[in-house]
């Protein structure tokens, strides 16, 4: 009788008929309720060609329907409609050459930097064989590279690491060589943190505008959402907590979970650095709704201006939070412009995320050769100095060129310190305000002007007229020749 | 979701008049739902259906949730501090009914409190409880830590064997690298000069396709087809490089099966899949037990049979996954075994994966190695797109540091999903240069594969000819690393236990890891995986008098 025994109250006569028949009822009202919203809709009349008896029927050949590839393969498959991605293709097609292609189109939607290129090839002719062949007695000894060893990479790699990052970062902060894993890239970092921090269905907030890449990264295989916050101009799209709050409490209307927030520091693709207050709100907004924190930092060692760049790192060591929502991605492609060696890594506070990402790292570990180089290049104290110092100072010269040349074109940027591109308010040069507008740009740009820029729309901005450039990858010859497309493409407009 | 359910109800259960108030509401709305006695109103005799049926679900559920609480609360106690502390704290189900109703009352204040903003103003500190990492990464921490596998290898780890300086170490016998092959002199100035032409190139640091440079897909449809002795040529544009064989099997996973559907996979199998196949996919494996009375071979009517109970179960069947040359048994699938492996296929409209990672590695003078490429080569393309190949670069260059494989399909789908997929998994440039320089010259390729296979053969007849001695039987293996050895007679119970109890006692007494065939979900059990790959012919003799002292130490228990 521990139950409540339905109509019980009618034999007892204690009142037990209201709550023993009126709660059923109500319920099951509800469940029927919930069930007709939750059911899908009624196509797909799937199935039919793969009974068994149907087949058996016509044995051999010719009845049987094409095999099928898994239905979340799907839009993996397909070839994206995003307009970074459809930039990037045109490129291939028609790359820009100074010399042998003068007509191609240039780049300039690829974060990727070779203005250091000079410093690292000096290095690798210099000590590339021998990074690779040493070994404790100076004979090359082949088995130290060829094993097995560990997926989360060598210890030796991860405490050069762990220099190398506090380093760049100025210092201020230390990293524990074991609360680190090694992975090949920036791209796995982010997706198996994904897996690790939120279910099929959760979702991470994310502010606007922001790196076109997540959406692959992120949504093709873990099945996490991203929930846009969008930030404006009038701001200089730093996000605030109140756009959080009002997303976060949106997104727990609709019902889907929030598991964390993702953010890129300094931001890509609009390159402002957060500010030490705006990290600590962003963290104790995260402690008041009990949600991750993930901060991409594969641009702190990029930082050319004046602003002081901190690490979420550092925030979370200050012993004011609970540090283990805390957890940093970080790669060497962008700042030591080695993106081929697929080299990045993920900082966590949360024991388990990194035991589960040790884990995971079978699927995407470095290899043991690309470990050794890199052990070696990290822990040249000498040449990491005169590399970052240069490669800071060559952003910054280059920065400042490009933008004076497209203020002269009367087009101005959004103020930025750090990253590989720039974050262009082309309004101006719309036909009309809205998304169709700049999508008519960017199509103008790459087919009249031959200029590949990313425009805000992939990126999730707001407010049309926005394109990310990158110039990290251009001569500074290469430069003029922008400006004069552009004015170019103004012109011809406007006539 | 489901494990705050009983609260739910349990709460409801006590605020029973603010619900009855929303019930009336719901009751005028929507009419095309069955409303709770509707009948009352409508009198249609609906006052049964209305109120009987509710009722009587209601009291299933009450019950349902009765039996599963135990485990919902102790699935709490790792997610969130504060609830679990609570639940366990609140008394358990055998007091009387008003204490619990108002201690469920309590609890479920409890757990709606942590969350509030106002409470963790007030002490910003400690009140807002760990946070929790996803559930489905909870499979992959616990992840079979305890599983002889990984117990094995980390006391390998631990205490290696080395002839020298450690005589008394574990000898590893578990791992399936081929690493001797590079003391070989030739091999080894040929590795130093991959490597000084291979990363000459400045071209390493910057971005390359994920998949692999066209060069290097050529490069490595050369290799297998010399692998395969030149019965087929692959295509490279077929050809999809990922990091290894885990992500290229994880890979195929993702693309051919959607999580909840299952594949085949006829046992004992590589260890690996439980975590290739499942982990991140969300795909399950449904095993085909094969017996020693057919020689470890699959037969079609059990495979059948499989298929069949897993659809009765209503789990949908996407594909079998089979490796050839086999891990852990080493033998060669034939010509007729892989045309009726395409007919089951074919008439159950599935996926073949073929894990063919160990095709280089083929040492026996009998079989041939058929590749499935070679198989649906003729056939139609209706055919051909069922069928993936899997094949690891590094096992068969004795390079498994350089986490390379690849995925050869025939299916346009998969290719281009894998391909974006890649990014995810990559090969780094540096490894793709090393790859190139290493295996672009056909001369070279033949030169290895030959030596590699040579050198497989000589340790594999050592050994065998080692555990005859000492009576223990080992299936014909004619490719791969391993050897597949019946250890039957050694085990004190004929069960999983016995099998488990032995593969201590080999590891404790004799210092050896091998691998056991539960690992390998082997259904019968005392079969031991003992990979030979890793030994020199002067460590032969030594592994023999340590099993021999471990056979002794089982006899004089006997």
């Amino acid at each position: 009788m521990r139950l409540i025994v339905p109509l019980r109250g009618v034999i007892q006569g204690r009142g037990g008929l209201f709550v023993g028949s009126l709660i059923p009822c109500c319920l099951f009202y509800f469940l029927q309720l919930y069930l007709k919203r939750r059911r899908p809709p009624p196509s797909d009349p799937t199935e039919l060609p793969r009974t068994s008896s149907r087949t058996n029927l016509f044995s051999r050949g010719n009845s049987i329907g094409r095999v099928r590839v898994s239905s979340r393969a799907v839009p993996v498959a397909k070839p994206s409609d995003s307009p970074y991605y459809i930039g990037l293709e045109r490129v291939k097609t028609d790359p820009y050459n100074r010399i042998t292609n003068t007509d191609g189109i240039i780049q300039l939607g690829l974060a990727e930097s070779t203005l250091c290129f000079d410093l690292l090839q000096r290095w690798m002719s210099e000590n590339l064989m021998e990074s690779m062949m040493q070994s404790d007695d100076g004979e090359f000894d082949i088995s130290s590279i060829a094993m097995y060893k560990p997926f989360e990479g060598l210890l030796e790699l991860r405490v050069a690491f762990a220099d190398f990052m506090s380093r760049i970062m100025g210092g201020n902060v230390s990293f524990d060589p074991s609360n680190m894993v090694i992975t090949a890239g920036g791209t796995p970092a982010i997706e198996v943190l994904a897996f690790c921090l939120a279910d099929h269905g959760n979702a991470f907030l994310i502010p606007t505008p922001y790196y076109p890449g997540f959406d692959r990264d992120i949504k093709f295989r873990t099945g996490v959402e991203l929930i846009p916050v969008h930030c404006r101009s009038s701001d200089n799209f730093t996000v605030t907590v109140s756009a959080l709050e009002q997303a976060l409490n949106q997104a727990r209307k609709r019902g889907s979970k929030v598991s964390g927030i993702l953010f890129s520091n300094p931001s890509n693709p609009v390159g402002n650095i957060l500010s030490r207050e705006t990290l600590q709100d962003i963290l104790r907004f995260a402690q008041e709704k009990n949600i991750h924190v993930i901060s991409d930092e594969i641009f702190a060692g990029s930082v050319y201006g004046d602003k002081e760049f901190v690490s979420m790192a550092e925030i979370a060591g200050s012993g004011e939070f609970d540090k283990s929502r805390v957890h940093i991605i970080y790669g060497l492609s962008k700042d030591l412009s080695i993106p081929g060696f697929r080299a990045g890594v993920i900082y966590s506070f949360h024991e388990d995320v990194v035991n589960a990402a040790k884990k995971l790292m079978r699927f995407s570990s470095v290899p043991v050769p690309v470990q050794r180089i890199l052990i070696s290049l990290l822990s040249d104290v000498r040449f990491i100095e005169e590399y970052m110092t240069a490669h800071r100072q060559r952003i910054r010269d280059k920065h400042i060129r490009f933008v004076e040349g497209l203020k002269q074109l009367g087009i101005p940027c959004a103020e930025s310190g750090g990253g590989l591109y720039c974050w262009v308010d082309m309004s101006s040069l719309l036909t009309s305000y809205s998304e169709k507008g700049e999508l008519e740009l960017f199509e103008k740009l790459l087919t009249a002007a031959k200029i590949n820029a990313t425009p805000g729309t992939a990126c999730y901005c707001i407010e049309p007229g926005w394109f990310r450039c990158c110039f990290t990858a251009l001569a500074d010859e290469d430069i003029p020749v922008i400006m004069e497309r552009i004015r170019q493409l103004r012109e011809s407009s406007r006539s | 979701m489901t494990r705050t359910e009983p609260n739910r109800s349990r709460s409801s259960n006590s605020d029973s008049d603010k619900n009855s108030g929303n019930g009336g509401g719901g009751r005028t709305t929507a009419m095309r739902v069955i409303v709770p006695l509707q009948g009352v109103v409508q009198g249609r005799g609906g006052l049964f259906l209305g109120s009987v049926i509710p009722c009587a679900f209601f009291y299933f559920l009450q019950f349902y949730l009765k039996r599963n609480r135990k485990n919902d609360e102790s699935d709490n106690s790792g997610e969130q501090n504060s609830s679990a502390s609570s639940s366990s704290s609140s008394p358990n189900s055998g007091l009387p009914d008003p204490t619990r109703s108002q201690s469920a009352g309590h609890l479920t204040e409890l757990t709606g409190l942590p969350r509030s903003l106002s409470r963790i103003l007030l002490s910003p500190r400690n009140s807002g409880g760990a946070v929790s990492v996803s559930g489905r990464v909870n499979c992959v921490l616990k992840g079979g830590d305890s599983s002889p596998y990984y117990v094995g290898q980390k006391r390998v780890e631990e205490d290696p064997y080395d002839e020298l300086g450690n005589p008394d170490g574990v000898i590893q016998l578990g791992l399936s690298q081929n690493i001797k092959l590079s003391f070989d002199d030739w091999v080894l100035e040929n590795a130093k000069e991959a490597i000084s032409d291979g990363l000459s190139i400045s071209g390493i640091a910057s971005y390359e396709p994920s998949d692999g440079l066209l060069e290097l897909k050529m490069a490595v449809a050369g290799f297998m087809s010399e692998a395969t002795k030149n019965s087929v040529s692959f295509d490279p544009s077929q050809l999809v490089l990922t990091s290894g064989a885990s992500s290229a099997i994880e890979i195929l996973s993702f693309c051919l099966a959607d999580s909840g559907n299952a594949f085949l996979v006829p046992t004992p199998c590589s260890p690996g899949y439980d975590r290739d196949v499942k982990w991140r996919t969300g795909v399950d494996i449904i095993h085909v037990p094969c017996r020693s009375a057919d020689n470890f071979n699959m037969s079609m009517v059990v495979l059948d049979r499989a298929f069949y109970q897993a659809k009765k179960r209503g789990v949908r069947i996407r594909g079998i996954i089979i490796s050839n040359p086999s891990n852990p048994m080493g033998s060669l699938l034939s010509r007729e075994n892989l045309y009726a492996l395409l007919d089951f296929a074919r008439e159950r409209n599935i996926h073949i994966i073929s894990n063919e990672i160990f095709a280089g590695s083929v040492h026996g003078e009998e079989g041939e190695f058929v590749s499935m490429a070679e198989i649906v080569d003729t056939e139609e393309n209706i055919d051909r797109e069922r069928v993936h190949i899997v094949y690891d670069l590094s096992k068969d260059l004795s390079f498994p540091g350089l986490r390379s494989a690849a995925i050869y399909s025939f299916n346009e789908s998969v290719l281009s999903a894998s391909r974006k997929l890649t990014t995810l998994s990559p090969v780094s440039s540096p490894t793709q240069h090393l790859l190139i320089s290493a295996i672009s010259n056909p001369k070279n390729v033949q030169r290895l594969v030959k030596t590699n296979r040579q050198r497989l053969q000589s340790i594999y007849m050592e050994l065998v000819k080692g555990l005859k001695e000492l009576g223990i039987e080992c299936t014909k293996s004619n490719g791969g690393f391993y050897c597949w050895a019946d250890m039957r007679g050694l085990i004190s119970s004929y069960s999983e236990k016995g099998e488990i109890e032995l593969w201590n006692k080999l590891l404790n007494i004799g210092k050896i890891n091998v691998i056991p065939g539960s690992c390998c979900h082997c259904i019968e059990p005392g079969w031991f995986r003992i990979c030979f790959s890793n030994l020199s012919e002067k460590d032969v003799p030594v592994v023999m008098n340590r099993i021999r002292k471990v056979c002794q130490t089982c006899k004089s228990q006997n």
